[in-house]
């Protein structure tokens, strides 16, 4: 095996050809025989009865072939879209989820709700069809201030306050004596953005139905396709699952948004069957905005209790989480099992209790972005603890340093156990990258400039690799987070690794041959990576929550094992000698003490043909399948120091250097580990300074395009000073720890910090634009003339 | 309808369309060239951009009737897996992309960028004439060397 191709090594990626040339194949680029088109008809208000729903006159539109309603569901007996993940209340009692039909039954819950669909020979004929359907909407007031949800009109009947659930974690009574011994409290209110993944492609979606075979296809932008057919076949009731078929081929970015199973991919595949013909959408920009599932939206209290040496003995929060109009698959657990257990940070926390309110609003349902939960927990854990330290006259770096877990495995009061890690190294590096020591000189540098110059720290910890079936079950997951993996090798040595990991970007083409090669000492170019389609894989659970390395790479070296294991009984066979002797290494089974050898190709040939020996002792072939569960989740964690400059006169924020120091565990491709903390970093600084999701009272999204929306562009963002840290997971047998969504969750804290440290005023909101960054200076500027 | 005749890729073509047909939709349904993307349908985003005439232009925000006569180069157009273009072997080389949704844009722009700015371009200009491109995986910190090297390479 080359050291050029091997783990550890920044290997070019197999996948770029294709995109780099315009070869890719995403859902849109796909098209099938005779296809039609769907447009979806959206409620334009926030939240009405449906008095009335004439189709009638659509129907008769040129090019029509169909227009369907709820009504048409529940006709057919389709079932709701579902949410996967059971939130108990604090007295025990289970959430309250309201129905989620595909097509409204009698009632519209956000702007963009889908009230019917129009199926035409052209997607204009589809449009303009539309437009002649009639709808009688008895309009209901908005709810959109979570503050005010509760005494609002029912959004669901189930749900009379509309409130989801009211959940908690923790020991109450430990952390209110903690509080109690308290010599310092530091209390703070944050409001943790609405933002809107955006993906750059959008969503997508063709149905197909084979009349001959009774078999639907559906091919979707999505990040977990098994996931997808499971649904659509167990819950939704499109078909059974040996009758549905779902391919996800190239998808162009996810970021969480495209886990969920959404209402215009399942009615796609079942309107195939009904109009005959296969059915395609896809989404324009403001569909997506308005349909996609959106993210955190939370409004949190913390409050922290110090000794008088400044060691933290306790933490409390009060979170309200925003879940939008309907439970999208995963929403109810990213405010609870991915937040509150992820409230001690990297600190040594002896007491811990945190409430949260999950609460439906008349909005678009919010659910997993990027990091999901963890990007919440750390921006109320960072901003406290930074807030603290400044409390307190500490050096920030100084004061982590004093309450950081040193010892380990930590068990923390909410769940986790951490297996490893090393915060003082990563902080270490962090400060040297950053030049800490020089700040106070460059911030002199900026003063002279009539620039104000501030430095933020976030010291943040995630859990990935989610995660243990049994864990997850206990908690209230309706599904396992196992992965699988199957190897099949060729006769002539050739390897095909089918995972059921999705590459949306991640590189997985490359990185998966890359270990499978390494392992199995084959050159890289003879492995390939098969995924994305239910009838290629047999299962899988997808790729989110940065599990593909820790949980499906793993699977694929349970498969590899078994094909090793299975190749030394071939090669037993081939060389005439005792399985017990056989060893293999550097891609040749030999025997030990011989200089009788056969390359991993030669067994493949031999496992193929057979012939020396019986089919009773040993099968013929070479294929391997695993399910790998973990034990426990893993635990990446780093320190990010982001520098600032502001414009006082015009509030501008200017990143001037990022430091980023991650422990990942063991790296398989740095080059792709870095390019993922680099988009993570991006989508983190987009949340603190530019994006913001906005509604206006009578619930209208006013941010529902790329001219509305502000996402980090070039020349918002500076380039990144990376570095690492390795102190390898315990847990799986790669001792990797997950790597996507580091960036998105230390990054806003860092900003924040960074901003409010120039500025001299902690009260500045996310997103930190211009105007806002200009009122805490005013603000800032009159607390420091007072003092 | 009307009728339309462009020189795309070094192929003339010539078809009947409905007068709303943009470029981008033209180039991807008609000629089933899928390489040019549409991401935000409002000229933001950049997944679109294709050169006509030699100048980067957005086509989801162009209609096809009005470039009639026009040599188009899309993304198809400028080179192959066994024959990069400097720049496609520059995004390459840097991790310039991750999930692919914007590359040809991006590429599209570039090679427009050193058509215009000349081949010695520094962060500084690269992130400024990266504007009109937005990519959500990159953090464009990968994208910004791969357009200096590419830059450099067109010499």
């Amino acid at each position: 095996m080359s050291a050029k191709t091997g783990v550890g090594a920044s290997v070019l990626r197999k996948e770029d050809f294709r995109f780099i040339t315009g070869k890719g194949q995403y859902t849109d680029d796909i098209n099938r025989q005779d296809q039609a088109y769907a447009y979806f008809l959206r409620s334009p208000h926030a939240h009405a009865n449906i008095k009335k729903l004439d189709v009638t006159a659509a129907k008769k539109a040129p090019g029509v072939l169909g227009v369907l309603t709820g009504d048409d569901l529940a006709a057919d007996k389709i079932g709701g879209l579902i949410c996967g993940w059971m939130i108990h209340n604090k007295d025990g009692s289970p959430m309250k989820a309201g129905a989620h039909p595909a097509l409204a039954q009698g009632k519209v819950r956000y702007v963009g709700d889908h009230v019917a669909v129009v199926i035409a020979d052209t997607y204009q004929q589809a449009k303009d069809a539309a437009e002649q359907i009639h709808v009688d909407y008895q309009v209901l007031p908005a709810v959109v201030d979570m503050n005010k949800a509760k005494g609002s009109p029912a959004i669901h009947d189930v749900a009379p306050d509309n409130v989801v659930y009211d959940w908690h974690l923790g020991d109450k009574a430990a952390t209110d004596a903690a509080f109690a011994k308290a010599k310092h409290l530091t209390k703070i209110d944050l409001v943790n953005n609405r933002l809107i993944p955006n993906a750059v492609e959008p969503r997508a979606a063709i149905g197909d139905f084979d009349s001959g075979t009774g078999i639907y296809t559906l091919y979707t932008t999505s990040q977990n396709p098994h996931v997808a057919r499971l649904v659509l076949s167990a819950f939704v009731g499109i078909a059974p699952e040996h009758k549905l078929r779902v391919i996800a081929p190239d998808v162009g970015g996810g970021f969480g948004s495209k886990i969920f199973i959404y209402a215009e991919e399942t009615v796609c595949v079942w309107a195939a069957k009904k109009v005959g013909r296969p059915v395609k959408w896809t989404a324009d920009r403001t569909e997506a905005f308005l349909s996609d599932a959106h993210g955190r939206d939370h409004i949190s209290h913390a409050e922290l209790a110090l000794d008088d040496k400044g060691k933290i003995l306790g933490l409390r929060v009060k979170t309200k989480a925003n879940l939008g109009a309907y439970l999208s698959t995963f929403s109810s657990c990213v405010p609870t099992y991915l937040y509150a257990p992820l409230l001690s940070g990297q600190y040594d926390i002896p007491a811990i209790y945190a409430e949260v309110e999950g609460i439906y609003t008349t909005t678009a349902p919010v659910d997993a972005y990027r990091g999901a939960g963890r990007p919440e927990a750390t921006f109320v854990v960072e901003r406290l603890i930074e807030k603290a330290a400044r409390e307190t006259g500490t050096d920030p770096a100084t004061f982590r340093r004093k309450n950081f877990v040193k010892s380990f495995p930590h068990q923390t009061p909410v769940i986790m156990a951490y297996d490893t890690g090393n915060y003082t190294a990563s902080l270490d590096l962090a400060l040297e990258m950053a030049d800490y020591k020089n700040f106070a000189k460059r911030k002199k540098d900026s003063a002279k400039n009539g620039k104000l110059r501030g430095i933020g720290f976030s010291a943040y910890i995630e859990a990935c690799g989610i995660a243990p079936s049994a864990a997850v079950g206990s908690l209230g997951a309706g599904v396992g987070l196992w992965e699988s993996a199957e190897i099949r090798v060729n006769p002539v040595g050739t390897v095909e690794v089918l995972t059921g990991s999705h590459s949306h970007g991640q590189g997985h083409e490359t990185t998966f041959a890359q270990l499978v090669a390494d392992r199995l000492g084959i050159d890289i170019e003879a492995v390939s990576v098969v995924h994305g389609d239910t009838d290629k894989v047999q299962f899988g659970m997808g790729t989110y929550g940065s599990r593909s390395g820790a949980v499906g790479m793993s699977a694929i070296v349970k498969a590899v094992d078994k094909v090793i294991a299975k190749g030394k009984k071939v090669a037993a066979y081939a060389l005439e000698a005792a399985e017990k002797d056989i060893q293999f290494k550097d891609g040749r089974f030999s025997v030990a003490g011989t200089d009788k050898s056969l390359a991993f190709g030669e067994v493949a040939l031999q496992a193929y043909i057979a012939h020396k020996f019986n089919g009773q002792d040993l099968e013929p072939g070479l294929k391997e399948g695993a399910f790998y569960d973990p034990t426990n989740f893993t635990f990446p964690s780093g320190v990010h120091i982001c520098e600032v400059e502001i414009d006082p006169e015009t509030g501008v924020t200017d990143i001037v250097k990022w430091t980023a120091v991650d422990d990942f565990g063991n790296v398989i491709n740095p080059m792709i580990v870095e390019g993922q903390v680099h988009g993570g970093i991006a989508q983190g600084v987009g949340q603190a300074l530019l994006e913001g999701a906005h509604y206006n009272a009578d619930g209208q999204l006013v941010t529902a395009s790329y001219m509305d929306y502000t996402m980090p562009r070039a020349d918002d963002l500076p380039s990144f000073n990376v570095g690492m840290t390795n102190t390898p997971c315990t847990t799986n047998p790669l001792g990797i720890k997950g790597c996507g969504e580091a960036g998105a969750i230390a990054a806003p804290p860092a900003v924040i910090n960074a901003i409010t440290d120039a500025v001299g005023h902690e009260d500045v909101p996310m997103p930190a634009t211009p105007y806002a960054v200009w009122q805490a200076c005013q603000k800032g500027a009159r607390k420091l003339a007072a003092e | 309808m009307a009728s339309v005749t462009l020189t795309v890729n070094g192929k003339q073509v010539t078809a009947t369309v409905d007068p709303r047909t943009l470029l981008a939709q033209f180039l991807r349904e008609h000629l089933h060239l899928t390489g040019t993307h549409v991401g935000c349908d409002t000229s933001q985003c950049g997944a679109c951009v294709v050169h006509v005439n030699g100048r980067a232009i957005k086509s989801c925000t162009t209609l096809a009737v009005s470039c009639d006569g026009a040599l188009v180069t899309t993304i198809e157009g400028i080179g192959t897996p066994d024959n990069l273009h400097p720049m496609q072997a520059a995004f390459r080389e840097n991790h310039g992309l991750q999930c692919g949704f914007c590359t040809p844009g991006m590429i599209m722009s570039a090679i427009d960028i050193v058509n215009r700015r000349g081949n010695k371009l520094d962060e500084h200009t690269i992130r400024e004439e990266l504007e009109g491109n937005i990519c959500r995986c990159t953090g464009y910190h990968n994208i910004v060397k791969a357009v200096a090297q590419g830059a450099a390479a067109m010499n």
